[in-house]
């Protein structure tokens, strides 16, 4: 494999401490070399990347997007779904395994990696903790985890039976597995299509409570409170309400291994911007109300939240122009979430560089066990995002990379421009 | 700075949907409505009603409208008929049971097929909330909502004002902020899940009235209240019929119920118009119904038939409005 220098530019590596202008050499995959600007002593040879003005950092990492594949080609393929990554910054995305079939064998978890799917970015499967998702017989996660899956989920079939989960929660521990619950408590959210509370009301839409999401969530701290000698690891999927995230604190402070994700749209809209029915602002969790989603900035900035992650979930565009009731919950996330969260958790509300990005790449590498992921020392994975952290422009879905084109945030205003993303070493997106 | 700081300083995104219809001849919530365009409206409507009939016919004269219905309907759809071939429309009725929606063809596709044949506007009524904003959307046609879902129905609302208006204020068709200055309008039984109930809480304030809304939880929940400042809910029926000149009275929609268990009996103690309720505590107020209504369920048939009742009246205000709505749209929105 070829190497590759990337010189001049500023790196942020906040697993490592660093802040400061760097270059850094990439050779076979990894990082081999990182020294003052000019001052690298391997470099001849190598292809050269200019990064004056530019800021390096570790590749992004979003432990929760959809693929779509298997079985939903028409929505996304892994390659399509990469190459969204890719432009957005990531060099790595966990995929969920709610696809056709639901992804709870080693064989459809080495499928997914195989390289005929033409992934742009490093793909990490995460697999069914029970069978056909149906929250009944666990599935054989030792198989799983040595096929590759990161972490076990029933996503959007939440486990609501305690013993069930509780099994998984041992299970998962054993073999070294995070467990992600989707909080959602089912049984209260039959045909609810939106957060419930005025907007819902006034829309005459049946509205999914916040307690369907708090509920759970404490359903499941308890579970793990039970086990509390064991090493299991509840990650909490796309915290949405304040009881949620304040359970989270909660159980931290007590000491148990329980980590949080929140999407960008949790952290910017609300339930209000649904508007009329408008489909590409529906999603499951929901938007929520003003103080949800106030309580949602609050715990990214104090340090409740681990991760920002997206939540991918292409849906084609006639799956979305129907009735608001019938259309699939999702927006598609990966390209906005670097110009989002730089543009108001940083521009915004003032939040450190180095810390944004770490909730973008070295927290969700440590929430899923990532090893040599999320950092640029040396001897780990040559995963880099390289962008111009200054430059400001306007989101256009018209160009996306990704199959689809439900999204919000068309036309938004983003901060920071991605010019290079390396993955493994290999350059898998360059702005022309 | 401090997460409480950062909050302070916080700089919404936009909301940015907008509620205005694309096609300014279509009717889609009683909200984005202007009262000069409301009062045009009325006016429109007792024009329209006093005129000559041949001549009536003459205004839209073999112009094409289309009935897209996907829920059953008697006076809603039969007055939009009637209303349009007053005008001299030529109308065509598609409904879900007798159409290729029943293959699976979607609200887009119907809606650019009935444009292809040549509809000008279409009058919707669909089980799915925010259906006509869809069909709007994709068509860019008039469309006129004729009840969504547990959404809205605007001309069910401006029907009932217009009735109110005739017993009330003389068949005044000038709108101002205190026109319903003094009235009180209670609306009782199942706002849950009724258009009727939020289409009259959105425009019956805009007036200067108040709305008072009566039943029990199940089918009235406390954010009801939040649906404007002059809307509040009053659960006990008797007191609520004290403070009113207005009952609109609703019926429980069985077939939105969704599993909700209600006891009928129960119901009817609480919330039952009867003849004795109304003698003693609101004996001059008007009643209204947007029926279909149920006899000896959320009202009395006595009360039905008797003399506070403006059941019957509100029909025929319909066939009115909704000239002066089919009007407008073909318009391009100039009533």
């Amino acid at each position: 494999m070829s190497a590759l220098v990337i010189r001049n530019g500023h790196l942020i590596d906040p697993a490592a401490g660093v802040d400061a202008p760097k270059d850094i050499l990439l050779k076979d995959g990894k990082v081999a070399e990182i020294a003052g600007t000019g001052k690298l002593k391997h470099a001849n040879g190598a292809e050269v990347l200019d990064a004056a003005g530019l800021v390096v950092a570790p590749g992004l990492i979003d432990i929760h997007v959809h693929l779509r594949e298997p079985g939903q080609s028409y929505k996304e393929t892994i390659a399509t779904g990469t190459a969204a990554a890719a432009a957005g910054g990531f060099t790595a995305v966990a995929a969920m395994p709610n696809t056709l079939p639901v992804n709870d064998t080693a064989d459809v978890t080495r499928w997914m990696q195989a390289p005929e799917r033409g992934a742009n970015v490093r793909v990490f499967p995460i697999a069914a903790a029970t069978r056909g998702s149906k929250g009944e017989a666990l599935n054989d996660f030792a198989a799983l985890k040595s096929a590759g899956a990161v972490a076990v989920t029933d996503d959007g079939h939440p486990i609501l039976k305690d013993s069930v989960m509780r099994d998984t929660l041992v299970a998962a521990a054993r073999v070294g597995l995070s467990v992600i619950q989707h909080a959602e408590d089912t049984r209260m959210t039959q045909g609810a299509s939106m957060n419930a509370g005025p907007v819902a009301f006034k829309l005459g839409l049946r509205g999914m409570p916040a307690e369907a999401e708090s509920g759970l969530v404490e359903r499941d701290i308890r579970l793990l409170t039970e086990l509390r000698d064991s090493r299991a690891h509840l990650h909490v999927a796309h915290t949405s309400t304040a009881d949620a995230i304040a359970a989270v604190r909660q159980a931290r402070r007590n000491g148990l291994r329980v980590t949080c994700e929140v999407a960008p749209h949790h952290f910017l809209l609300t339930d209000e911007h649904v508007g009329l029915y408008n489909t590409n602002f529906k999603m499951n969790p929901p938007l929520r109300s003003a103080a949800d989603r106030d309580a949602m900035i609050e715990a990214i900035l104090d340090g409740v939240v681990d991760a920002i992650a997206t939540d991918h979930a292409p849906h084609a565009t006639h799956e979305k122009e129907v009735e608001f009731e019938r259309a699939p919950n999702g927006i598609t996330g990966l390209e906005t979430a670097l110009g989002l969260c730089l543009h108001w958790l940083h521009g915004e509300w003032k939040m450190p560089l180095g810390r944004v990005l770490s909730l973008l790449s070295a927290q969700p590498a440590a929430v899923l066990g990532l090893k040599g992921r999320g950092t640029l020392a040396v001897g780990c994975s040559a995963d880099a995002v390289v962008f111009d952290p200054k430059a400001e422009w306007t989101y256009h879905v018209a160009e996306t990379k990704s199959k689809s084109r439900n999204t919000p945030f068309d036309g938004w205003a983003m901060q920071g421009k991605v010019r290079w993303t390396i993955c493994e070493g290999r350059i898998a997106y360059a702005r022309s | 700075m401090t997460p409480a700081a950062a909050r302070r300083t916080l700089q919404s995104p936009p909301v940015q949907a907008s509620s205005s219809p694309y096609n300014p001849g279509s009717l889609l919530s009683v909200e984005n409505l202007s009262l000069e365009a409301l009062s045009r409206i009325l006016d429109r409507a007792t024009a329209l009603t006093r005129q000559d009939p041949l001549e009536r016919a003459r205004i839209l004269a073999k112009r094409k409208v289309a009935l897209l219905f996907y829920e059953s309907s008697t006076r809603t759809r039969t007055s939009f008929e009637l209303a349009a071939k007053a005008l001299g429309c030529d109308t065509t009725l598609v409904s879900n049971l007798s159409s290729s929606i029943e293959k699976g063809e979607s609200l887009k596709d119907t809606g650019l097929t009935l444009r292809a044949l040549g509809a000008e506007a279409i009058i919707l009524r669909h089980n799915a909330n925010g259906g006509p904003w869809l069909l709007e959307q994709h068509t860019r046609l008039p469309v006129l909502n004729a009840g969504d879902g547990m959404h809205e129905h605007p001309t069910q609302a401006l029907l009932d004002l217009r009735t109110i208006l005739a017993h009330l204020r003389g068949g005044a068709t000038s709108m101002g902020p205190e026109t319903l200055k003094g009235v009180t309008v209670t609306v009782t039984g199942d706002i849950l899940h009724s258009r009727v109930a939020r289409s009259n809480m959105l425009l019956l304030p805009r007036l200067g009235a108040q709305v008072l809304l009566c039943g029990p939880k199940e089918l009235l929940p406390d954010v009801a209240a939040t649906t404007g400042p002059a809307v509040r809910i009053e659960r006990d029926f008797e007191t609520a019929l004290r403070q009113s000149q207005v009952l609109m009275m609703l019926r429980i929609q069985a077939e939105r119920l969704a599993g909700l268990q209600l006891d009928l009996d129960d119901y009817k103690r609480g919330y039952q118009l009867t003849g004795e309720r109304l003698h003693s505590f609101a004996p001059q107020a008007l009643v209204l119904h947007p029926g279909p209504i149920i006899r000896g369920l959320e009202l009395t048939g006595g009360v039905a038939d008797g003399p506070q009742s403006a059941i019957l009246e509100q029909i025929s205000h319909g066939v009115a409005i909704r000239m002066a709505v089919v009007e407008r749209a073909l318009n391009g929105g100039r009533a």
